[in-house]
């Protein structure tokens, strides 16, 4: 790398030779060897998930056998596995268009609810004064360190057996079966996912320019007013990378589903059919592949789609602030 | 030919987890439940009448296609009583089934692997023992061996419900009969073979102890297959109780037995490479290479008939005519002798080992 760099670098740095090393190691990463390392390791770094691309079209035998770099010289290609996964017959495995459904019905509740509560509660943190609101910001933040793990016996039985005080019922048992149970989930998503949104919204919202606020308060305005016209449209960036967040961790979330929506095919999502799919000991792995790829279409539009809203979002930001 | 194949491990206990119970009528039952109720085939069921459209919800580790074979078998008693059973199978059994428990959330019954997860929830007062005709009925069918596994402090919670045979050798026929090997009967033969097959230039064993977070267990079962052959089922009782140290000569001579084939660089790893490939070869894929010919014996319970590739034919026996069968480019694998050592007792009762994850967990 020393010795393809110095003819290019000579005459620019001449005149605007970075003084710290924290900027001359700027400098080199913005040389076009870096550039060309970058894509090199982006390129390594996506051939897994090629081969497996390329395994769920081959045929079961020619996968557990041998390479899927084989394919090239010897191409045999196939639907099958795709075929089994999706419609498959068997009640443990396949039949992942049903699931599907199920993770879209997990997962877009499990990002508005908490991105919706996240965000009032963000706003009243910042811009509303009240008794002890540092401290329960401070409690808030401090949530977040609590492992989710550690809540799922004691939420699972605040579900089953509901709460009682004393002897008070202060709430009944919810009792849910089948498709209902869709609810606990959501619940479990948006009581874990709180702390951390409140957190990061609430570091953007109160980066907005008070001034802005204190104009709307003299034209008359109240805070839902001022929430609605002002803050929001300003953290549609902040929402949105919470979203992608929120999004990518439910979607690919086994734990909570697992335990809370359970595995029987009205609620199992994507994640639990795919951790069943090989069979009692792994012998049908073949369908993984196909699983795989069914259940990254969907992240992969969203983080393509949304990724780019976010970064307009956030240039936009920059400029204007 | 065979000596005595001694089913062992991998045996399930249904348990009727307390706390459960939430069977919930729903209104929509009553189209399942056919005219049948009355006939002939429904008369086994007539005590389970008159709960139509009820559930009961079944959790077990088993899935895919032994899980289709499961709801197959009860889909009988589902058509004449109107019960519905929901069934679901998981890989993180053993971690969920107490997390479901002790969150109130635990299912009406459980096909469970370990006896020592049935022992905790049974201290716990989580389960529910059999009713008197379900235990009479358990008695009257399952040695009083068997039914220790279920038993709990004197309570019978459970009855098992299936097992593995885990000292089986597979081989092909096939490749046996091409060559002229003779299926062996005694140690000493089966070592003469492997030596006799080395020096042909093949490596007679295969096998792998790959298994995600449960690797090495297929070396277990080697060594305990050796101990209860050599050293007989008391021994194997001591060792696991603890009468014996862990490190008793006895146990290292079984060591050392089983590693004199695991470890010799001449018998293994047929189809895979050296010694060392052991490790990294699931024990999934292990035996395949018994059907193209590479691999000559490997040894792994029963439960391994499901492994090989589509279109394996799998057997009782390997010394029968195959005129019958179809014409087949792959060559048959199949079990018929188990590993034996002539100077060993035949033990008649079934000697279970005690628990392991049966089902471990593909890797992740």
């Amino acid at each position: 790398m020393t010795t393809a760099t110095p003819t290019v670098a000579v005459g620019t740095q001449e005149t605007n030779v970075p003084r710290t090393t924290a900027g001359r190691v700027r400098k080199r990463l913005n040389s076009r060897t870096a550039t060309l390392v970058s894509i090199v390791i982006a390129m390594v770094w996506t051939i897994p998930t090629f081969g497996l691309l390329v395994s769920s079209f081959r045929p079961e035998d020619e996968i557990k056998t041998t390479g899927w770099w084989t394919a090239f010289t010897n191409p045999q290609f196939t639907l099958e596995n795709y075929q089994q996964v999706l419609f498959g017959r068997s009640s443990s495995s396949g039949q992942l268009a049903g699931s599907f459904i199920n993770s879209l019905a997990i997962t877009i509740p499990s990002v508005l609810f908490p991105m919706a509560f996240a965000c009032l509660a963000a706003y009243a943190l910042a811009w509303i004064n009240f008794r002890g609101r540092d401290w329960l910001y401070i409690a808030i933040f401090a949530l977040q360190i609590v492992p989710l793990q550690m809540a799922l016996v004691p939420l699972l039985k605040f579900f089953s057996t509901g709460v009682t005080l004393g002897g008070v019922t202060l709430m009944p048992a919810w009792d849910l079966v089948d498709e209902q149970k869709f609810a606990q989930v959501w619940f479990a998503h948006t009581c874990f996912a709180l702390p951390f949104a409140v957190f990061l919204l609430h570091n953007f919202i109160s980066q907005l320019p008070g001034d802005l606020m204190e104009a709307a308060r003299v034209d008359g305005a109240t805070h839902p007013k001022i929430f609605r016209t002002i803050v929001l449209p300003l953290i549609t960036p902040a929402l949105a990378a919470f979203g992608i967040f929120q999004f990518l961790w439910v979607w690919n979330d086994l734990l909570v589903a697992l335990i809370f929506a359970g595995g029987g095919d009205e609620t199992a999502p994507l994640t639990v059919k795919l951790a069943e799919m090989a069979g009692t000991r792994g012998n049908e792995w073949q369908r993984l592949t196909a699983g795989a790829f069914v259940s990254i279409v969907v992240p992969l539009v969203v983080f393509l789609s949304l990724q780019r809203f976010f970064v307009r979002g956030l240039l936009a930001g920059s400029v204007k602030g | 030919m065979a000596v005595s194949t001694r089913p062992r491990q991998a045996f399930v206990i249904a348990g009727v987890l307390g706390l459960a119970l939430s069977a919930t009528a729903c209104g929509t039952g009553d189209d399942k439940k056919s005219d049948k109720a009355g006939s002939a085939e429904c008369a086994a069921y007539e005590k389970y009448q008159g709960h139509d459209g009820k559930k009961v919800s079944i959790y077990a580790s088993i899935r895919d296609a032994e899980a289709d074979l499961l709801e197959r078998s009860w889909s009988q008693f589902t058509d004449c009583t109107g019960i519905e059973i929901a069934y679901e199978g998981s890989g993180e059994f053993e971690a969920q089934l107490p997390v479901r428990v002790d969150g109130g959330n635990a299912p009406d019954i459980a096909f469970v692997p370990q006896p020592g997860l049935v022992k905790r929830f049974a201290d716990a007062g989580k389960l529910k023992s059999l009713n008197a005709d379900t235990k009479a009925l358990a008695e009257q069918n399952m040695p009083a061996d068997w039914l220790k596994y279920g038993t709990v402090n004197g309570t019978l919670y459970g009855v098992p419900l299936g097992a593995n045979v885990k000292s089986f050798v597979w081989y092909s026929p096939k490749t046996f009969k091409e060559k002229g090997w003779e299926v062996p009967t005694t140690w000493d033969q089966l070592i003469a073979l492997s030596d006799k097959i080395a020096a042909s230039g093949m490596k007679p064993w295969c096998a792998g102890v790959e298994s995600g977070d449960a690797t090495g267990w297929p070396a277990t079962d080697w060594i305990e297959d050796v101990i209860l052959r050599t050293q007989g089922p008391e021994v194997y009782d001591q060792w696991t109780t603890h009468a014996i140290p862990f490190n008793d000569p006895k146990i290292v001579d079984a060591v050392d037995r089983a590693g004199s084939i695991l470890k010799n660089e001449k018998y293994v790893n047929g189809g895979f490479g050296g010694v060392k490939s052991i490790t990294t070869t699931s024990f999934q894929e292990a035996g395949v290479p018994v059907t193209n010919g590479k691999c000559a014996m490997h040894r792994q319970a029963s439960f391994y008939a499901n492994q090989f590739p589509e279109g394996t034919k799998v057997a009782e026996t390997a010394t029968r005519s195959r005129s019958t069968s179809p014409p087949s480019t792959r060559p048959r694998a199949s079990r018929s002798w188990a590993l034996a050592s002539s100077s060993s007792p035949t033990p008649t009762v079934p000697r279970f080992r005690r628990c392991r994850p049966t089902s471990p967990r593909p890797s992740t």
